[in-house]
């Protein structure tokens, strides 16, 4: 089987230590300029307060630091090494020029608390961010405090919570289809509300028969994602939108899955009255291992009054301001102005672009995914068969009957030289196999992931337990995940003690 | 457009491939009137030199020149250049979340570092691998404690930071939660009398911070007391965790969270920064975030995965224990970088010099004419000192002089007036300190010539 890998070969990888174990007494990887001021002895100077020892802190030399996470750095797959099929994550190119305009001067050391006639240049970025943001929504006003997607979530629905709390009731429940991210039935528990699953028909897409059945006066809103999960676009989302609202209730869209819309259709038309956006998805900041993210939230005029304070407005003059009188607003939803280096990597995305691009970019990102799911469909279970967006959605029932499932095709991808897909979701498809190429594979690489995925499929039939022992090529074979939880060590202790 | 990697051929080639006769038939799903028909109104296409010349612009409309004595939850410290050498590899930057433990042993090893750093320097048994930043770890701080007593009744010391409060509040105003908040006493510290006060059978928490937004230590002994009596849970807050390299953790505490910024993270006008939340062992099933453990792989070699995941959203749904997805991975391994570089003697170096510098600001400014430092309870790299005369024109004399002199306190604190926070760091100089000191000095002087004037005339 090997002779069909051809997207990667085994390499050498350094074994490393944990830091704690490369520590030698005396040892330090930072010096510092002689203190310009008389000395004062902490013991004398705090007193009861004072710490003699940080028992197992590291000693380490600067080269020691190096090689330690650089060789750690090595043990890792990246967007920069290859194609990134996760679906629902969006793991598309990281420009290295936004990495270097969010460190200049200003943008990566001003003060959250500087003055804000001399902040002028971070408070302009975010704007700038603003106004980019609301002209690819359609939205009408936004806040980009919200750290990230769950955290977008969580604020809509506070906002929802907040205008329907000033219409006399803010109601009990809110409906969440059955093929949501876990993070939107969570935001809901979290926002004071329950969720109330909403089952999908037989297209994948919202059932509009029981949405009219479920939507009731006790019900606040819908949380819809669009396209959903499956990668389809709810083409009755208008009508949705009627429902909730003709029953007073409001409509939140998670926009994680908007890098098939943007410069294509704009979600302020959808008739939705809130949505997020994930930054760290569409905009192309940087994942960084699973964080920072930014999940910047965008209402209709109606939800207005009620975002976190300080919004952050330009003036007539063209100076902008932070406003923090809002006496409707649900309040603060993160420390300062949320992920502020998030949007100034988002706005250079955005401006290297154009709108002509940014279109670019949405058709090839939906090219992409339908020119896979056609390059496979043969070989996987396409349960539901839908014309696809930016991600298309298989079903590992063909090569279950061989005892291979989705986890075992994803890890034998890793084999071929790939990230794998996102396994088992939505939870609504049986085994999912979700991939979402993004517009950063090109064509050779799509055929290499494609090849790579026919391959496992005739794998999977000729020698199953190749494919569910895999991976075969790195450098920890499968993790003893559930020893792991059982008794769980979470931190370094020396062997001693 | 240069980041993308088809061109029109391969384009065509793939319309083809799968029998369309051009991409838009893709879109049309979309009903037709929901379809953009014009081009967004955006700026761009930029180049690379156009894009680095508009940011340029941001920069110069910023306080790039100045001396900065702001502090408050964000902390200008030197950062070792070896951190972006580090960071910036695309194996760490452009990775994953790493569910596919397999090919992600890196990230996961530096978390499971991350966790053990800041386990042993909060002197917790264990500690997450990192949370969206200071403020919303202390609001998940809050939601654990009140899972574990199943109690909902919230204490908060007013010298918490007041944003930390904002954010607690927008939490919990739904979950019919009562928070109070207790009072501090002269010495800038929480009024012990207020918080015993404050304390009863129905409370879940009390959050005390320290070195508190004053920037007064706390005496945790004293305040775990009064809080366990009651069978709550201490939640402590460190916005500056330097300070842990020379002041004695609260190892009385059930919870210790905050904020990791400080390590070498760059402030950056707010954000992204690293929240952190530490604990004991009985409480880790309660924890939010994620956690990595050590394991074995199938051969017996030592590995890490992500553990514990049933707490989390993507297995319990409605039912997690924080709605918490992202993390802030990237932040926490520039903090883990930091740690290490510094190291057990370089961290405690550095704390000295903070120490230092801030006695010393302390100690001149305490000295100007008309000036007072309020808060006798001992500090870190920050302190109050109450300006001699109106203190939007003494911090305006200083940025005259290219100086953000600190943080008026009368917009979080209206008692607090003319009260000025300043915090100092390695990365302010003798020279600009000995400059501050003479524009306080300076703007004493017809302050207190008309405080005696007016003396003379009575």
């Amino acid at each position: 089987m090997v002779d069909r890998i051809k997207n990667a070969t085994p390499h050498m990888t350094r074994n490393e230590d944990l830091i704690f174990e490369r520590s030698t007494p005396g040892k330090t990887g930072a010096e510092l300029p002689p203190l310009d001021v008389p000395a004062r002895p902490p013991e004398r100077t705090l007193g009861d307060f004072y710490r003699s020892d940080i028992e197992g802190f590291p000693e380490i030399s600067e080269l020691d630091v190096m090689r330690h996470f650089t060789r750690l750095s090595t043990w890792n797959y990246s967007i920069d090494a290859g194609v990134y099929p996760l679906g629902s994550c969006t793991m598309k190119y990281n420009p290295r020029l936004n990495e270097t305009v969010a460190r200049f001067a200003g943008l990566g050391t001003d003060h959250p608390y500087t003055p804000e006639h001399l902040s002028q240049g971070c408070l302009k970025v975010l704007a700038d961010t603003q106004r980019a943001l609301l002209e690819i929504t359609g939205m009408d006003a936004i806040s980009l405090q919200p750290a990230a997607g769950a955290q977008g979530e969580l604020t809509g629905l506070l906002l929802i919570r907040a205008c329907l709390r000033e219409r006399g009731d803010a109601r009990r429940y809110i409906l969440v289809p059955d093929s949501a991210h876990g993070t939107n039935p969570a935001s809901v528990t979290i926002s004071g509300y329950e969720a109330l699953p909403l089952k999908s028909d037989s297209r994948g897409c919202v059932d509009l028969a029981e949405l009219e059945r479920l939507m009731t006066g006790e019900v606040a809103g819908l949380m819809l994602t669009n396209p959903n999960t499956l990668g389809i676009f709810e083409q009755d989302i208008e009508r949705v939108c009627d429902i909730v609202h003709a029953k007073g209730g409001l409509v939140y869209m998670d926009g994680a899955n908007m890098n098939a819309l943007v410069g294509v259709a704009r979600p302020g038309r959808f008739g939705v009255d809130v949505m997020h956006l994930n930054l760290h998805k569409t905009f192309s900041t940087p994942h960084g291992g699973g964080g920072p993210g930014s999940g910047p939230v965008a209402v209709k005029r109606l939800l207005e009054p009620y975002l976190p304070t300080p919004t952050v407005e330009e003036q007539p003059d063209g100076s902008v301001r932070l406003n923090y009188d809002r006496p409707r607003s649900v309040g603060r939803v993160r420390a300062f102005y949320g992920n502020f280096g998030m949007a100034v990597r988002a706005l250079a995305y955005i401006l290297a672009y154009g709108p002509a691009g940014l279109r670019q970019a949405t058709e090839d990102a939906v090219l992409n995914a339908n020119y896979v799911k056609e390059r496979i469909r043969d070989c996987y279970d396409l349960p539901y068969d839908a014309p696809s967006m930016h991600e298309c959605v298989f079903s590992d029932r063909r090569q279950e009957t061989r005892g291979v499932r989705t986890g075992d095709i994803a890890k034998r991808l890793i084999d071929y030289g790939f990230h794998p897909y996102t396994t088992s979701f939505p939870l609504i498809v049986h085994g999912a196999l979700m991939i979402e190429p993004t517009e950063s594979a090109g064509k050779p690489e799509l055929d290499a992931l494609i090849d790579a995925l026919r391959s496992i499929a005739q794998e999977a039939e000729e020698d199953p337990a190749l494919v569910q022992k895999a991976p075969h090529t790195t450098r920890v074979s499968r993790l003893d995940e559930v020893g792991a939880a059982r008794k769980p060590i979470l931190r370094w202790k020396p062997a001693s003690g | 457009m240069r980041y993308l990697p088809n061109s029109d051929s391969d384009r065509a080639a793939m319309i083809e491939a799968i029998g369309k006769k051009s991409v838009d038939e893709l879109f049309d799903q979309i009903p037709a009137d929901l379809r953009l028909r014009d081009r967004l109104n955006l700026p761009g296409p930029l180049s690379e030199p156009e894009l680095l010349e508009f940011f340029e612009q941001a920069s110069r409309e910023s306080a790039r020149d100045y001396v900065s004595l702001l502090g408050a939850g964000a902390y200008a410290h030197y950062r070792p250049v070896v951190i972006d050498a580090l960071i910036l590899r695309g194996e760490f930057l452009t990775s994953y979340t790493p569910y596919q433990a397999e090919i992600s042993q890196g990230n996961l090893q530096a978390m499971f570092e991350f966790q053990t750093l800041i386990a042993q320097l909060t002197g917790m048994d264990v500690a997450n691998s990192s949370l969206y930043d200071g403020s919303t770890a202390t609001n998940e701080a809050v939601l654990m404690a009140m899972r574990l007593t199943h109690r909902d009744r919230v204490v908060v010391a007013r010298t918490v930071h007041p944003e930390y409060r904002q954010v607690i509040a927008t939490y919990v105003q739904h979950q019919g939660v009562e928070v109070v908040e207790t009072p501090y006493a002269p010495s800038g510290q929480i009024d012990l009398a207020a918080l015993e006060a404050a304390v009863d059978d129905q409370t879940a928490t009390v959050v005390v911070q320290s070195p508190n937004f004053f920037g007064a230590l706390e005496n945790w002994a004293a305040v775990a007391e009064a809080v366990h009596k009651c069978g709550a849970l201490l939640v402590s807050v460190i916005t500056e965790p330097l300070s842990l390299a020379l002041v004695r953790p609260p190892i009385e505490a059930d919870i210790i969270c905050g904020e990791a910024q400080s390590f070498g993270v760059p402030v950056a006008f707010g954000g992204p920064y690293v929240g952190f939340l530490a604990t004991r062992e009985r409480f880790i099933r309660q924890m939010p975030g994620r956690l990595v453990g050590e394991t074995k792989d199938s051969q017996g070699r030592r590995g890490y995965c992500l553990t514990l995941a049933t707490r989390e959203q993507h297995i319990r749904r409605e039912k997690a224990t924080s709605n918490i997805c992202t993390s802030q991975s990237l932040m926490a391994l520039n903090a883990t970088i930091y740690m290490c570089l510094l190291g057990k003697s370089g961290i405690r170096a550095l704390a000295e010099q903070n120490l230092a510098k801030a006695c010393y600001a302390a100690d001149e400014l305490g000295k100007v004419p008309g000036a007072a430092i309020p808060f006798r309870a001992p500090h870190f790299n920050e302190f109050v000192v109450k300006a001699p005369g109106d203190c939007g024109e003494l911090l305006a004399a200083l940025r005259e002089e290219k100086i953000i002199g600190g943080l008026p306190l009368e917009r979080f604190y209206p008692e607090l007036k003319d009260h000025i926070l300043v915090c100092v760091t390695e990365m302010v100089s003798r020279r600009a300190l000995d400059r501050t000191i003479e524009v306080w000095h300076r703007f004493s002087r017809p302050v207190t010539e008309k405080v005696a004037d007016a003396a003379a005339v009575g």
